[in-house]
């Protein structure tokens, strides 16, 4: 009984049966899946970003981007009803959105729309509820800013969660705020002006977007700081660097008397 | 004199308790010997490790030279995790190789070729012989006789009382330290109708230019009318006056009864300074309405009128209650600002909360 039921199927048979459903179905999403074509006219990237969030983003912000809640009432996904451009942009264009698992946090990770993917849902978020636009490149212009008055800002209002180097830090329950190096200054103003996540918003009108411009380019003038002692070690200088010497090099030291004292093998 | 075994052997020598012992004395254990006190090839090869750590060692020496002719200090290299300077990398490097090599093969010299045999080495009494105790004890009163100490009784007094005066001193200067701090921890610089600027760009802050999920730090109106040469005082005022602003969804507010009226649609300020040991907290998280004090994570919950969620902290974060002035500006809505001291406690703080 038992060798026969088991000549009667192949033992890869299994793994045929898995190779060929995901060529189907992988098939059958290439054929449906919008793909990204040229569009100049506003009205058709409306048309084709919202084809895009239908497909990549109604399962947790609704099919009318209104939001989601489960049974319990948790939110699944928030609305986007008034988010705007330049809150897409930083999610999407950061690689944040979509989401790979709910958590306390969602990382940064590799972007997976192109840029005319994310102008278009950018365009359709836009058009459900207006919101804060993309900023142009005259507001982010950072080697038009000043350093030193955007460091006296930035230790003010952003150094608490960021660290004074913008090295990041730890918020509460696992979330954390991230580190700012080699953020692009576009990403950097629309955080601030959309509050991502944990991040409180630094609105136009209370962080003008000149203090905006003298924040970043502090943060890219640390950015372009020489580490000649290697390690950063946050930034904080010689302080932590002594520590690591003491901790790291007593640990070392710790292990060498040990080796001198071990008694020789026979 | 008095230190001949024979007076030890006595001293240490408990009453006959050898036969109360559970276990035999087991003595040292037989010699084992290392492979390279056996086989000489092990030694021979022993031999060449030494050697060649030595060798290791010259050519770190030999790296060193060549690592600062061949690297300017503006070169740099990408070793894996972080960027860095290569002349310092490769010195730093070679000269470690150069110093361990030395000392690695020192040790292992040691350990595998040098002699290891045990060697017993005996103990003896730590306590004086009772003889010199004695003799102690009898020099120790020949000197207190002959000072007089015993019978000169105007100089012992004397002397009993110039060292009880000594410390009176210190209690004079401590006393010194400055005029007791009064009211001073109680009072902040806010007034009613004082306006909120923003820190540190010092602009008015109007309750329309704030949206929802809104971080402010703010200071008094106050704050800019000391002169900036002034900086000791304008640190001082910073250290008690500072505040952070917030907007919060309405309905999402649970403030106590006490402090209900105390924000402007949603929009409410606290005190910047942590009630447990004074840090300046503006961590604060949008979404949770928790702000996060960074020196020992006391959290307090803004929308439930900064009540302490967690950590060490034991009073709320005191709100200052706001109102808006004819301009739509946001001032300070009560008399002297906050309803109580802000910062730590003190001692002559009291039970007020």
């Amino acid at each position: 009984m038992t060798s026969l039921s088991v000549r009667r199927r192949h033992p890869l048979a299994g793994v045929v049966v898995l190779v060929l459903g995901l060529v189907v179905i992988g098939g059958l999403y290439a054929a449906f899946a919008p793909t990204s074509r040229a569009q100049t006219d506003s009205a058709s990237d409306v048309e084709a970003g919202k084809k895009l969030f239908s497909v990549g983003c109604a399962t947790c912000h609704g099919l009318g981007g209104s939001g989601v809640r489960d049974e319990t009432g948790q939110i699944l996904g928030p609305s986007l009803v008034g988010v705007g451009a330049a809150a897409v942009d930083f999610q999407v264009g950061t690689g944040r959105m979509p989401m790979a698992a709910p958590g306390a946090q969602v990382p940064q990770k590799d972007v997976i729309y192109t840029d005319e993917q994310i102008r278009q849902l950018a365009a359709y978020v836009e058009s459900i509820g207006g919101g804060p636009a993309i900023p142009g490149s005259d507001r982010y212009d950072y080697t038009q800013g000043d350093p030193v008055n955007g460091g006296e800002i930035f230790r003010t209002n952003c150094a608490a969660c960021h660290n004074f180097a913008g090295q990041g830090g730890a918020l509460t329950y696992g979330k954390y705020a991230p580190n700012l190096m080699n953020v692009i200054p576009r990403h950097m103003y629309e955080a601030m002006i959309t509050g991502p996540q944990s991040m409180p918003v630094f609105s136009d009108q209370v962080l003008t977007p000149e203090n905006k411009r003298d924040i970043i380019a502090y943060l890219k003038t640390v950015e372009e700081e020489p580490n000649p002692g290697g390690l950063g070690v946050g930034r904080i200088g010689p302080v932590s660097e002594g520590l690591w010497a003491w901790l790291v090099g007593i640990g070392a030291l710790v292990g060498v008397a040990v080796w001198i004292g071990a008694k020789s093998s026979t | 004199m008095s230190d001949s075994p024979a007076d030890e052997g006595r001293e240490i020598e408990p009453a006959d308790t050898s036969t109360l012992e559970p276990y035999e004395d087991p003595g040292l254990a037989p010699h084992a010997y290392r492979l390279t006190d056996t086989d000489p090839k092990a030694a021979k090869r022993a031999e060449r490790q030494v050697a060649a750590l030595f060798g290791l060692s010259a050519l770190g020496t030999i790296g060193l030279i060549v690592a600062f002719v061949a690297f300017s200090p503006l070169d740099t290299i990408n070793i894996g995790f972080t960027t860095t300077s290569a002349s310092n990398f490769f010195l730093g490097l070679s000269l470690g190789v150069a110093m361990l090599g030395i000392g690695f093969a020192a040790i292992h010299w040691a350990k595998k070729l040098m002699p290891d045999v045990e060697i017993v080495h005996e103990r003896h009494p730590l306590a004086s012989s009772a003889e010199a105790k004695a003799d102690a004890l009898a020099q120790f009163e020949v000197g207190t006789d002959e000072s007089g100490f015993g019978r000169r009784s105007l100089i012992r007094r004397s002397m009993i009382g110039a060292l009880a005066l000594l410390p009176l001193p210190a209690i004079v200067l401590l006393r010194d330290l400055g005029p007791l701090p009064g009211d001073d921890l109680t009072r902040t610089n806010w007034q009613q109708g004082m306006r909120l600027l923003t820190d540190p760009t010092l602009r008015p802050i109007k309750a329309t230019e704030l949206e929802i999920g809104q971080l402010v730090n703010g200071l008094p109106a106050s704050f800019a009318e000391i002169p900036e040469a002034e900086g000791t005082q304008r640190q001082v005022a910073r250290a008690r006056d500072a505040i952070i602003v917030v907007r919060i969804a309405v309905d999402e507010l649970q403030p106590p009864p006490k402090q209900a009226d105390w924000g402007v649609a949603g929009i409410l300020a606290y005190s910047k300074i942590c009630t447990h040991a004074g840090c300046p907290i503006s961590l604060y998280e949008r979404t949770t309405h928790h702000l996060l004090c960074p020196c020992h994570q006391s959290t307090f919950q803004l929308n439930e009128g900064g009540r302490v969620i967690f950590g060490p902290a034991a009073r709320p974060l005191p709100q200052l209650a706001i109102a808006t002035d004819a301009d739509g500006y946001l001032v300070a809505k009560l008399p002297h600002g906050f309803q109580e001291p802000v910062g730590p406690s003190f001692f002559e703080r009291g039970g007020r909360s």
